[in-house]
């Protein structure tokens, strides 16, 4: 049976600025395909689009050209609010600017899911479902005992993870995630990494993930894609792209690479200067 | 929130007692059977004083400085938010003496003197806050994620800017004209017209209302308008909408009470020390206790040195301005 695809990007280009300035593109003809439970990785250098592709596919930027379907439908014909009840999207940069506590940033994420008429958002108070849903995010990702800390006091890592529980609160079928590991040290890594891996087995999540983190992106990703300068350079599985010659032509440098001594699969080191010029 | 709902009647009550003449509870429940008609219209010299002072006086004075100081406090609420900027002000931001410019223009070409200057002046007020907020907006669209003192600078020279206009209009007209609007530019709640406090009300209860329609979106829109996009809200609209709504309350308050500072980030500031940061009771509270705030301001500036008065802009800066100074230096570290 084929898997059912979530997420289809036809053509694609994108750029920043106003009509009357014309900004190089940052997305190039991007051509995507995102099946069903599968956990993408997208890389690339610094520049070349990742972060923007990622905010396409949650509606929050607009493209000035090509077409993305979600579940067969054109994002466009989908309102803002449809797109959130399906898709939940971390940003990288959260920094809080007022004291919330965590357990009202985790209930935000029902906010899509609340009822509303045009002109009246309403107060909108938190249900006994809604509590439910987010005490579990919360549990899930482990920030359950920091519920009634403030945002504000929290380390870099129960940041991220209060964020993920509030994308999880969403209840989405799709997870965007853009750097979820960045800044982070390596147990804190590890530990996102694996919650996002069982996420994706035992409720069948499709992950979306941006990262410059190649090791990451081989280890945990089925598939990756590799822009370079906005085009899709490369896709296919760790294997198939996480290879010498592919990373030479998009990085413009030379890396090792050779097999992860747990999963076989490819682990990239970067050589000394030594080494290339021997 | 029943608690301060509470709070404030009884406020009110006390408010209404104090005042160069002290009015006591008594007096004042007879001045009320009188008005609803319970108790027999008085001949007595000292009642009849006590109805004109408590009627005429102190009670459009005493309601205005809670709608005015509920309004300061929600549009300080709003703004904070949208901005994401926890000193935002309307008064610090420039957002007033836009408002304060628009009306000055208007009575400078003469339509303070017009048969519909009540309901248009706040019209005027409001073009000028839009003004402002407009200047403040492209400023925090074309980037990100703004400093903090970016913005505050910005309204600095806004201020600036707007208060020498306002001096250059103040030094063309006539002395007494001018005088009369320099007590006014400083915030005062000097009892109004009863039309003025009407058609005040009216643009207050609309703006308000609009306000708190949106109360739920408001604790969204802090994280940002990318998160808050992908939380399902149409920003762009919210945020035009919610600017807009802000400088007309804005402008409706300044073309009666003039230039009120710091009540709008005082307040909201102090509650969300006391009850947190959700919108959803933060607006509501702040509004209450906006209301008692400059409520109290204006009685202690009626009364300290009565007969004469001070202006209430004088006491809100006097206790707003050092609290600011406080929170920039305190805070510090948080809000950069």
């Amino acid at each position: 049976m084929a898997a059912q695809t979530v997420y289809e990007v036809r053509s694609l280009f994108f750029r920043y600025g106003s009509a009357r300035k014309e900004h190089p593109w940052v997305v190039r003809d991007v051509n995507l395909r995102v099946d069903r439970g599968e956990m993408l990785g997208i890389v690339g250098p610094n520049g070349s689009g990742k972060t923007s592709l990622l905010k396409l596919l949650a509606k929050i930027l607009r493209q000035q050209e090509g077409e993305i379907t979600l579940f067969g439908q054109s994002l466009e014909t989908v309102t803002q609010n449809e797109v959130a009840r399906q898709v939940a999207f971390v940003p990288q940069d959260n920094q809080p600017t007022f004291a919330f506590s965590v357990a009202e940033t985790v209930l935000m994420g029902r906010f899509p899911h609340r009822p509303r008429s045009r002109w009246d958002y309403g107060f909108g108070w938190d249900s006994r479902e809604d509590w439910a849903i987010a005490r579990q995010a919360m549990i899930t990702m482990d920030v359950w005992h920091l519920a009634e800390r403030s945002v504000m006091d929290l380390s870099g890592g129960e940041r991220q993870r209060t964020v993920i529980a509030r994308a999880l609160t969403q209840t989405p079928t799709v997870l965007l995630l853009d750097e979820p590991t960045a800044f982070l040290d390596l147990q804190h890594q590890l530990e996102i990494c694996s919650v996002l891996r069982s996420l994706k087995e035992h409720r069948g999540l499709t992950i979306v993930i941006v990262s410059h983190d190649l090791n990451i992106a081989s280890q945990y990703c089925d598939r990756i894609a590799v822009l370079k300068e906005g085009t899709m350079f490369a896709m296919g599985s760790p294997r198939e792209v996480i290879r010498q010659d592919v990373l030479q032509a998009v990085y413009g440098c030379s890396v090792l690479v050779d097999a992860h001594p747990e999963s076989g699969l490819p682990r990239i080191t970067l050589p000394r200067e030594g080494v290339r010029s021997r | 929130m029943g608690i301060l709902l509470t709070l404030t009647i009884a406020l009110t009550f006390v408010c209404l007692q104090l005042g160069t003449r002290y009015v006591s509870i008594g007096e004042m429940g007879s001045t009320l059977g009188r008005v609803l008609g319970l108790l027999p219209v008085s001949g007595n010299e000292t009642d009849m004083t006590t109805d004109a002072i408590l009627l005429h006086l102190r009670l459009p004075r005493v309601l205005l400085g809670l709608i005015v100081g509920s309004s300061l406090a929600s549009v300080g609420v709003i703004l904070q938010a949208l901005l994401r900027n926890p000193l935002a002000d309307p008064y610090v931001l420039g957002v007033s003496s836009g408002s304060a410019l628009g009306v000055s223009l208007a009575v400078l070409f003469g339509i303070g003197t017009m048969a519909w200057a009540i309901p248009a002046l706040p019209i005027c007020g409001f073009v000028g806050g839009l003004v402002a907020l407009f200047v403040l907006y492209r400023m925090s669209a074309t980037s990100d994620r703004l400093p903090v003192h970016s913005v505050l600078l910005a309204g600095v020279i806004l201020n600036a800017i707007f208060s020498a206009l306002i001096m250059f209009i103040t030094s063309i007209m006539e002395p007494n004209r001018a005088f009369s609007m320099m007590a006014w530019l400083m915030g005062s709640l000097v009892a109004p017209v009863d039309q003025s406090l009407l058609a005040l009300s009216a643009y207050l209860a609309v703006c308000l209302g609009l306000f708190f329609s949106k109360v739920g979106v408001l604790n969204l829109m802090t994280l940002g308008e990318e998160p808050a996009r992908s939380l399902g809200i149409d920003t762009e609209r919210t945020k035009r909408n919610l600017l807009i709504t802000a400088a007309l309350a804005t402008g409706a308050v300044v073309s009666v009470s003039g230039m009120i500072g710091f009540t709008g980030m005082v307040v909201p500031h102090a509650m969300r020390l006391l009850i947190g940061a959700d919108h959803r009771l933060l607006l509501p509270s702040s509004a209450l206790v906006g209301g008692m705030f400059l409520m109290t301001a204006d009685t202690f500036a009626r009364s300290v040195f009565a007969p004469s008065e001070l202006p209430v802009g004088v006491m809100t800066a006097l206790v707003g301005g050092p609290f600011f100074v406080y929170l920039l230096m305190w805070r510090k570290d948080r809000l950069s």
